[in-house]
């Protein structure tokens, strides 16, 4: 009995068309594609993309030089200079870092005590050597006064779980 | 117009004019039906790559052009403007030729294929077995890009191929000698003219009469058996990539690689049309009352077609052994057997194709 039921099955094609009947479906549903230049997925005000450094409101730049994130960062893609500035403060001189190297992980941003260096929500840029992808302290500089509005938001939202 | 150029050619050619002239007509149906034909070969790969896409729940191609439209004409130009490679210790000439004996036995087939009850380039009485005869030719093609590569996955490639296209031969020549038999013709013509006969087709209910329902296992079996023909999923082991990366035209590239591609859409539409024709009362209306026209082949080939991507985006590749087992021990004796039910049915009164 169980023979001529699994004889009947096959030859009539019973589990092939089943899997025709679940494509077939799939055939009809809704798509899931992002077009993606047009459209574009959601993101968090966390999101880890372009570094940048930033500034306080009156225009002294945040970063105190204490490489903590050149201790931290894990493929040591950030590199810190420093000196003494002319009034007395402690500044970096050089600060860079190799976004060919850098994997987003977002430590340099935890182990920042004055929130000087930031990971934006930027992720359209691109290098065509790799030199373009070596961001030194004017680059890192600029990004953060472009971004400066969106930084400051999404760092407040973030404030109350910090 | 007929004159003119009668004309016109008598006073430039003199007495070579007649057969000159059966010349250029048959080369001008060529272009007429191979055009098209090319034409709807590549935007079979756009179809493909819609529904593949579509059960997949993506998009598919939608960037060239509205809504993709343009991607086969930017794919064709990607690859005509692309180096062709050719490996140095390949054997030059057979590695050149293999790709246009592929292509060429799915162009010559539409010779005898017609497309309504006048439109046919060549109407010759044993057109099936042209069918059969240069349809199988293809598989030369295959042998020879594998072997003339000098690459041990492209000889592997063409072997499997080799194997799985002769053993599938057998069933679809059996499954079409039981068509011939209720037919009594190898015309295509003529198969076409008795489906449009029968009890349900003076009812009305022409769709009923055609040759799949009382052919229904031999119309699965041919069906089937020409997606293991073309080398299609889920019989494309001849090109499985998990195992021999690309098969038989592994080393190809550019235009030469776009030969073998164009042959296998060629036949994967010539595989369908003679379906249509074959089982599917080809260009004979559903219902009395619709006009017969070439529209309604061409409508039944694209459900054919729309079957063959169907099946590539529902299952699995067989296994090698699976494949041999399925073509040898299932299909061949399930054709006999068939065919001798037909053939005694025919002796009976119930004989339905008198």
């Amino acid at each position: 009995m169980r023979a001529l039921k699994h004889f009947i099955r096959s030859f009539t094609l019973w589990e092939l068309l089943q899997g025709l009947a679940v494509t077939g479906r799939y055939f009809f549903t809704r798509k899931v594609t992002v077009r993606y230049p047009e459209e574009k997925t959601p993101q968090g005000f966390r999101f880890r993309g372009l570094h940048a450094l930033r500034r306080y409101p009156d225009g002294e730049e945040r970063c105190i030089a204490c490489k903590l994130c050149e201790a931290v960062c894990p493929t040591k893609a950030i590199t810190i200079e420093l000196a003494e500035r002319d009034d007395g403060s402690r500044r970096t001189t050089r600060y860079d870092i190799d976004l060919g190297k850098c994997v987003f992980c977002g430590f340099c941003e935890e182990a920042c005590p004055v929130e000087a260096i930031v990971e934006t929500r930027v992720l359209e840029y691109c290098g065509r050597t790799r030199s373009d992808l070596y961001y030194s302290k004017e680059k890192l500089l600029a990004n953060g006064e472009r971004h400066a509005a969106t930084i400051d938001a999404d760092k407040a939202l973030d404030a109350k779980y910090r | 117009m007929e004159e003119m150029i009668a004309q016109f050619g008598n006073q430039w050619f003199g007495a070579a004019w007649p057969s000159l002239w059966l010349v250029i007509w048959t080369l001008i149906k060529i272009i007429a039906i191979v055009a098209p034909l090319l034409l709807s070969v590549a935007y079979l790969t756009y179809a493909e790559r819609k529904v593949l896409g579509y059960m997949h729940s993506r998009l598919g191609p939608n960037r060239v052009g509205p809504w993709g439209l343009v991607q086969p004409i930017a794919d064709g130009l990607k690859l005509l403007l692309k180096e062709i490679i050719c490996p140095s210790w390949a054997n030059r000439r057979l590695y050149f030729i293999a790709p246009t004996l592929a292509f060429a036995p799915a162009l010559a087939v539409w010779a005898v294929v017609p497309f309504s009850d006048a439109l046919v380039l060549a109407n010759i009485d044993a057109s099936l077995l042209y069918v059969l005869a240069i349809g199988s030719m293809s598989v030369y093609g295959v042998v020879l890009a594998g072997w003339a590569s000098n690459s041990k996955y492209a000889f592997l490639g063409s072997m499997r191929a080799a194997a799985q296209i002769v053993s599938y031969e057998i069933a679809m020549g059996f499954a079409l000698v039981a068509v011939l038999m209720v037919s009594g013709s190898l015309n295509l013509t003529e198969i076409v003219h008795m489906q449009q006969k029968g009890w349900f087709a003076e009812r009305g209910l022409s769709f009923l009469s055609w040759n799949w329902l009382p052919l229904l296992p031999l119309f699965v079996v041919y069906f089937i058996s020409g997606v293991a023909e073309t080398n299609r999923a889920p019989f494309d082991v001849a090109e499985g990539e998990s195992e021999i990366v690309a098969g038989f035209h592994i080393d190809y590239s550019g235009m030469a690689f776009a030969i073998f591609f164009l042959a296998e859409y060629t036949e994967m539409i010539l595989v369908a049309v003679l379906t249509s024709l074959i089982f599917l009362g080809g260009w004979d209306a559903p219902f009395a009352g619709l006009p017969d026209s070439a529209w309604w082949l061409i409508g039944k080939a694209c459900l054919m077609l729309f079957f063959f991507l169907w099946f590539r985006a529902s299952f699995p590749r067989y296994r090698y052994d699976h494949i041999m087992r399925l073509g040898w021990k299932v299909f061949i004796p399930l054709t006999v057997v068939w065919i001798f039910v037909v053939g005694i049915w025919m002796l009976t009164p119930w004989n339905i194709w008198k």
